[in-house]
């Protein structure tokens, strides 16, 4: 075990791959020479040549189709978009040809798309999104959300050995800022299986991604007034692992979802929507919902704070659930 | 002990249009503390039927309105705190105190809690509304104006607590809640379980035991329905242009409850048969003028089904068995049940022929006639419709040829005849000639409880019963 970084884990996993098969290749713009924008491949040039380590020109539906094609010719391509919120330029490749080529082919397409993803840190409208719920609507594709480095690891490589094209939304504020224990060796974290970060009786948070860290929080300022509060972090957000989330709701009875993406059409109101279908006599209050409100993310450090769900309001919406 | 301050209770308007109210329910008794805002009493009005919270914390000193009176809005109703126990009148109440602002009783001024709630009852015609005078210097009694008593109040029951409610029994009304406006939260339902509560609360309708279920609609129409489950509220004022609604005869409710139960108990299957009646059709004839003259009973074709059925059920004793618990249960006897259709649909009662084995045809044929005219006229008591084994039924009257009855619970197979009619028919002749003969024929099904009776033994209790019918032996049955 080391402790590493939420990013030096994804590396790793990276890395790990790399070394082990080598029909894996990153591609990405700047991930070679200069390491990528994070640094997430730093060294992975010097280790594992030009030719596996591509710079791509600024050219998201090229990285993206060639990948696809790669992965349909054998391949295990990961590609690096540097910001997610750039995916949009890959959105035929990913969605018309990727996603439906094993249904209208046969073929499998195992490739991986690394998506620097969220808020924080005044990254504005074009770098700060989270844009899962709209692949995790495509049906064909796999949407990874890791929040700790041990699963930011294990989750990697499950989505470079998986024969679907899997998107792996890393969050960019947890690059950094959060450390953890993580086994030297190769391991793999299934996909669909949700991972209960914190244990609690009397309301459950279904969330993922940076925000288990914010629910974490308000959790503990809650745990101080007596409410006992369960943190289900789904890891991978599709496929969902319901049966974590409805074993959790029969538990407490009172659920909030929570993300950091935005209200409506979020993938939240899926969640809620199930919960409800599906778990409707167990519910001893409302599902709510916290997310962001339905705008681009403001630039502004005020209004991005605004914008994000932030510990109070999680407290906030805990607490009222709590009282109900 | 009282507050030093009375704060009157009022009818509150529940909107401009409406005048009056009636209070159906006083959830504190006199001499009962109460909360600010804590649900007081019921009321029904042409509008809405809600809970009014109380104006003020204090004890409930008097009820001036009983459960059932109508008043006017604004009307006074009650009182927090103060005297109480003085006059009758409200002004003499609170003491005699310097309090300035005791809040005038008489009818015709409404109450500023009352008014204001008028006002945001319906603001869009505040003219009508008095609000609120300034001449009102002094400040409103502590009581807020009544908040709209919508949402979570202590009626609201949530998903989780229903159904735990509905597991244990409970009457989730008698459970202290401690969520929102006192609503009952699963803790709050789960602590009163663990406590025992619900041991107090009146136990719920026991079971109908099984064994002792009369078979199908039992209930003699005659007889007071015995406790039918009390009737679902049903919405009024839901019916749509050209809908009649009548309501449900204590029969059609039995044979409701009865036919749903049978089906969600037995593996219902069904098989059937085509038999040659040209012997019985011959035999008949000939019996028919005895049978009238002599004891003035017609053979009917039913009573030929029923000697060769209990005949038949002799050696097929699952057929005539009930699945009783963990056992299955068979009889050297045969109460035969007969399906017999009330005049003018007014539905299905099965009276039983007791020790069926026992009668020949003139027997079965007198029994029949004798416990169908009863049923139609009525006449039936509880025993005629009881500890059937096996039934039959006819439905072939109008012509039907097949049908998949409905098991008598808790038996385990009911044999259904249908229509008799002249059919082409290959007959084989002693030599192995086939020739096509007009035959009267009859289909005659028998609907079984899978899990007791396999599909083999239903066709050879079938195969059997043919060869009786079709091979009738004595004309004297």
């Amino acid at each position: 075990m080391a402790e590493l970084t939420y990013l030096q884990a994804i590396s790793d996993g990276l890395r790990t791959e790399m070394r082990r098969d080598k029909r894996v290749f990153l591609i990405g713009e700047d991930v070679g020479v200069y390491g990528g924008a994070f640094k997430v491949s730093l060294g992975f040039q010097e280790e594992f040549g030009a030719w596996r380590v591509i710079d791509a020109p600024l050219a998201e539906t090229a990285i993206v189709g060639g990948c696809t094609g790669a992965a349909i010719m054998g391949m295990r391509p990961v590609a690096e978009m540097q910001f997610a919120d750039f995916i949009s330029c890959g959105w035929d490749q990913l969605v018309t040809v990727a996603a439906k080529q094993r249904w209208r082919a046969g073929t499998p397409v195992p490739m991986v798309v690394r998506l620097p993803s969220g808020g924080g840190f005044s990254g504005g409208p074009f770098h700060s999104q989270n844009p899962e719920s709209s692949f995790a609507h495509i049906p064909g594709l796999k949407c990874v959300c890791p929040a700790t480095p041990e699963d930011a690891k294990g989750l990697l490589i499950s989505a470079i050995e998986d024969p679907n094209p899997v998107l792996y939304f890393e969050h960019k504020h947890l690059y950094r800022r959060i450390k953890g224990e993580v086994p030297e060796e190769r391991y793999t974290t299934p996909l669909g299986k949700a991972r209960v970060h914190r244990g609690g009786d009397d309301v459950s948070v279904i969330t993922w991604g940076a925000m288990v860290y914010t629910a974490d929080e308000a959790a503990q300022q809650l745990g101080s007034d007596g409410v006992s509060v369960e943190i289900v972090d789904l890891r991978t957000v599709m496929p969902w692992d319901k049966a974590a989330v409805l074993e959790s709701v029969r538990k407490t009875s009172k659920v909030l979802v929570l993300h950091e993406d935005t209200r409506s059409g979020g993938f939240g109101g899926e969640i809620a929507a199930t919960i409800a279908e599906e778990a409707f006599e167990d519910l001893d209050a409302p599902v709510k919902r916290l997310a962001a409100p339905d705008t681009p993310v403001p630039f502004s450090p005020p209004l991005e704070k605004a914008f994000i769900p932030q510990v109070e309001d999680v407290v906030a919406g805990l607490r009222e659930l709590a009282e109900y | 002990m009282a507050t030093d301050t009375a704060v009157d209770v009022v009818m509150p308007q529940m909107g401009v249009s409406v005048s009056e109210g009636t209070i159906t329910r006083w959830l504190k008794q006199e001499g009962e503390q109460v909360e600010a805002d804590e649900p007081l009493l019921e009321i029904s009005t042409d509008k809405v039927d809600t809970e009014v919270p109380s104006p003020a914390s204090g004890t409930l000193t008097q009820i001036l309105v009983q459960e059932g009176e109508t008043v006017d809005v604004g009307t006074k109703v009650g009182q927090i705190g103060g005297a109480g126990l003085g006059g009758s009148g409200a002004a003499e109440a609170p003491a005699p105190a310097a309090e300035p602002e005791p809040a005038p009783p008489t009818e015709e001024t409404p109450e500023p809690a009352t008014a204001e709630a008028a006002a945001e009852a319906d603001a869009a015609s505040p003219a009508e509304t008095p609000a609120p005078t300034a001449a009102e210097p002094s400040a409103a009694p502590p009581a807020a104006p009544a908040p709209a008593p919508s949402g979570n109040g202590k009626a609201f029951v949530s998903p989780v607590v229903a159904r735990i409610a509905g597991e244990h029994g409970i009457d989730p009304s008698q459970v202290p809640g401690t969520g929102s406006g006192g609503r009952v939260t699963k803790k709050d339902i789960l602590a009163f379980v663990e406590s025992g509560g619900a041991q107090q609360q009146p136990a719920p309708a026991p079971a109908q035991p099984e064994t002792a279920a009369a078979p199908a609609p039992a209930a003699p129409a005659e007889a007071p329905p015995p406790k039918p489950p009390a009737p679902a509220p049903v919405a009024a004022g839901e019916t749509l242009p050209g809908e009649t609604v009548e309501p449900i005869t204590a029969m059609r409710r039995g044979i409701a409850e009865h036919m749903r139960r049978s089906l969600d108990t037995s593996a219902h299957v069904t098989s059937a048969i085509e038999v040659d009646f040209s012997r019985i059709v011959s035999v008949r004839e000939k019996l028919k003028k005895e049978y009238q003259a002599a004891y003035g009973v017609n053979p009917t074709y039913l009573a030929f089904v029923a000697k060769a059925s209990v005949e038949t059920l002799r050696d097929y004793p699952y057929v005539n068995a009930e699945m009783r618990g963990d056992s299955i249960v068979t009889r050297s006897f045969v109460n035969l049940g007969i399906a017999v259709e009330l005049a003018e649909g007014k539905g299905l009662i099965v009276p039983v022929l007791r020790n069926a084995e026992g009668l020949n045809l003139l027997g079965l044929a007198r029994g029949i006639s004798e416990i169908a005219a009863k049923a139609r006229s009525k006449q039936l008591v509880p025993d005629d419709v009881q500890g059937g084994t096996f039934t039959i039924t006819n439905p072939g009257g109008y012509g039907t040829f097949h049908g998949t009855p409905v098991i008598s619970q808790p038996q385990s197979a009911i044999l259904g005849t249908y229509a008799l009619v002249k059919r082409p028919w290959v007959i084989t002749d002693e030599s192995g000639n086939d020739a096509i003969a007009i035959k009267p024929m009859m289909n005659i099904t028998l609907t079984y409880d899978h899990r007791l009776v396999d599909g083999a033994l239903a066709g050879r209790f079938l195969r059997d019963l043919r060869e009786r019918l079709e091979h009738w032996e004595s004309e004297e049955g």
